[in-house]
């Protein structure tokens, strides 16, 4: 059943789009680059009588999303949209949103952290709050972004989920660049995604408190329950992408794999690069050298058993992280993928980590070529000569 | 309350949420207490000072007979340092 039209819109504007068909009750946001045009966007069908949601405007976005959490606990659909500083200003109210359950849908538009200031794309904002309880995915391209955000409404507001969740896009790279994106008729939308029906609310005619103190004798119990919802959103991540196919013909999954049949080796990504890795690697196949891309979409909760039955008859894996985590042995990113191998009982499997990208710096397809040339040659030589490097840093 | 007598991450509401009224009730917080009021009735002129200065509403009062309700009783002390006759003295928990 596909009901579609294309339009062309950039990352940003089909965010917005998306929000819009879901029909959202309550935006509240706070302009910051690359991520302004989405709820300048918003404001617009908002302006224009186009939707009938609430536009509170704050100050702040920690402001921001102290009031989208409000909102989420009467009962509303709550989309919001941050980036770099603005995500790290909200920080210490993700944790809020997460332990209260409330499903917000948020576009972290991933833009690198000061200092020194830059407005280009890194995942060190997102991965700065990397543990704050959120889903979260990392979209490759602006279609990918339309079809997390309406998907991830579903998702989030499952009755066995109720978490809150993040759909990462790159800035500039995806949400200022246009696309031809196709989109589901709002009426595909609507019988999708159904009005959000909240297991508690704030009502004054059933009161009910929310936000207590909660002592030693207690806390535990409710950051086990959080962990819980993580893994059956895992589940129910499977359950929607493929009740979304039925209505979109495009099928998601927590992995993206490309090329890992017969593959030893493979570089494993997230985000816009991704699709660079796979153009390399159709060169490289012509040259009859084969390297698989496997593109992560879900970060958290993070699909280390899937990533294992891709990886399994592999002898090597390079995995790109576009931030640094200071002092750290390896990337975030590489840390989950090894923390899953070594879980797994395959520490046989080689690993380097190449960290790329930061601030906005282009990882050119030559560079792609190197690393897939060294992930091959660890897979010959079962040899790692180089945990981790960094990719197109001057000396 | 022993620990393992609590309910379990199964079965309490989600999100910390308390989702019916006068649950403060069930959950007794008199275990913080390091010293505990005890009240001389003997000496107790039944002037209420306590009663209204507690700032844990733990003076319970009928009749102007005063008594100390353990169960949620801080033992901060301020009734004993309130009242004019030296009626409370605060005595250390075993
Ligand atoms: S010790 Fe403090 S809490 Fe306890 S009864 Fe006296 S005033 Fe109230
Ligand atoms: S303050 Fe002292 S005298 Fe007054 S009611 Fe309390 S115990 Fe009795």
């Amino acid at each position: 059943m596909e009901k579609m039209k294309v339009v062309g819109l950039s990352g940003d504007q089909i965010a917005a789009y998306a929000a819009k068909q879901c029909r959202v009750d309550v935006v509240s946001a706070y302009p910051i680059t690359p991520q302004t045009i989405i709820v300048e966007e918003y404001s617009n069908y908002v302006a224009n009588g186009e939707v009938d949601t609430e536009f509170i405007c704050v100050e702040s976005e920690h402001s921001a999303m102290s009031a989208c959490i409000g909102a989420s606990l009467t009962g509303a659909r709550v989309f919001t949209a941050t980036s770099s500083q603005g995500l790290a200003l909200m920080h210490e109210m993700l944790y809020i949103a997460s332990g209260l359950r409330c499903p917000i849908v948020m576009c972290v538009v991933n833009r690198a952290l000061s200092a020194p200031i830059n407005i280009h794309c890194d995942h060190s904002d997102m991965m700065g709050s990397r543990d704050c309880g959120w889903i979260q995915v990392f979209a490759e391209n602006a279609q990918e972004v339309y079809d997390w955000v309406i998907q991830a409404f579903k998702i989030a507001e499952d009755r066995e989920v109720l978490l809150p969740m993040a759909v990462n896009l790159d800035g500039f790279t995806i949400s200022h660049a246009l696309e031809d994106i196709r989109v589901l008729e709002d009426g595909a939308v609507d019988e999708f995604l159904p009005e959000r029906e909240a297991v508690y609310r704030l009502d004054p005619d059933n009161p009910i408190l929310v936000g207590p103190l909660v002592l030693p004798d207690y806390y535990f119990e409710f950051k086990v329950q959080q962990e819980e919802a993580m893994r059956k959103a895992a589940e129910k991540i499977g359950e929607v992408t493929r009740e979304y196919y039925e209505y979109s013909s495009r099928k998601y999954a927590p992995i993206d794999p490309f090329n890992v049949e017969g593959a030893n080796t493979a570089l494993i990504a997230m985000g816009s690069t991704a699709g660079m890795l796979r153009t390399v690697a159709r060169q490289l196949e012509r040259e009859g050298k084969r390297v698989a891309v496997i593109k992560l979409w879900l970060y958290r909760p993070f699909p280390g058993d899937e990533l294992i039955k891709l990886v399994e008859d592999m002898e090597s894996l390079i995995v790109l992280d576009r931030t640094l985590s200071f002092g750290a042995p390896v990337g975030p990113l590489c840390s989950d993928v090894i923390a899953a191998l070594y879980n797994a009982g395959r520490c046989d499997i080689r690993v380097a980590n190449a960290v790329y990208g930061l601030g906005g710096r282009d990882l050119t397809p030559a560079e792609v070529e190197e690393l897939s040339m060294k992930a091959l040659k660890m897979a010959e030589t079962k040899m790692v000569d180089k945990r981790m490097e960094f990719i197109g840093v001057r000396e | 309350m022993s620990r393992d007598e609590l309910p379990g991450w199964r079965s309490i509401a989600i999100g910390s949420v308390i989702p019916e009224p006068a649950t403060a009730r069930k959950y007794r917080t008199g275990d913080w207490r390091v010293f505990r009021p005890v009240i001389d009735l003997d000496k107790c002129i039944g002037c209420l000072l306590c009663w209204i200065y507690c700032p844990d509403a733990s003076i319970q009062q009928s009749d102007r007979k005063v008594k100390v309700d353990y169960d949620y009783c801080k033992g901060c002390g301020i009734c004993a340092e309130e009242c004019p006759v030296k009626a409370i003295a605060m005595v250390e928990e075993a």
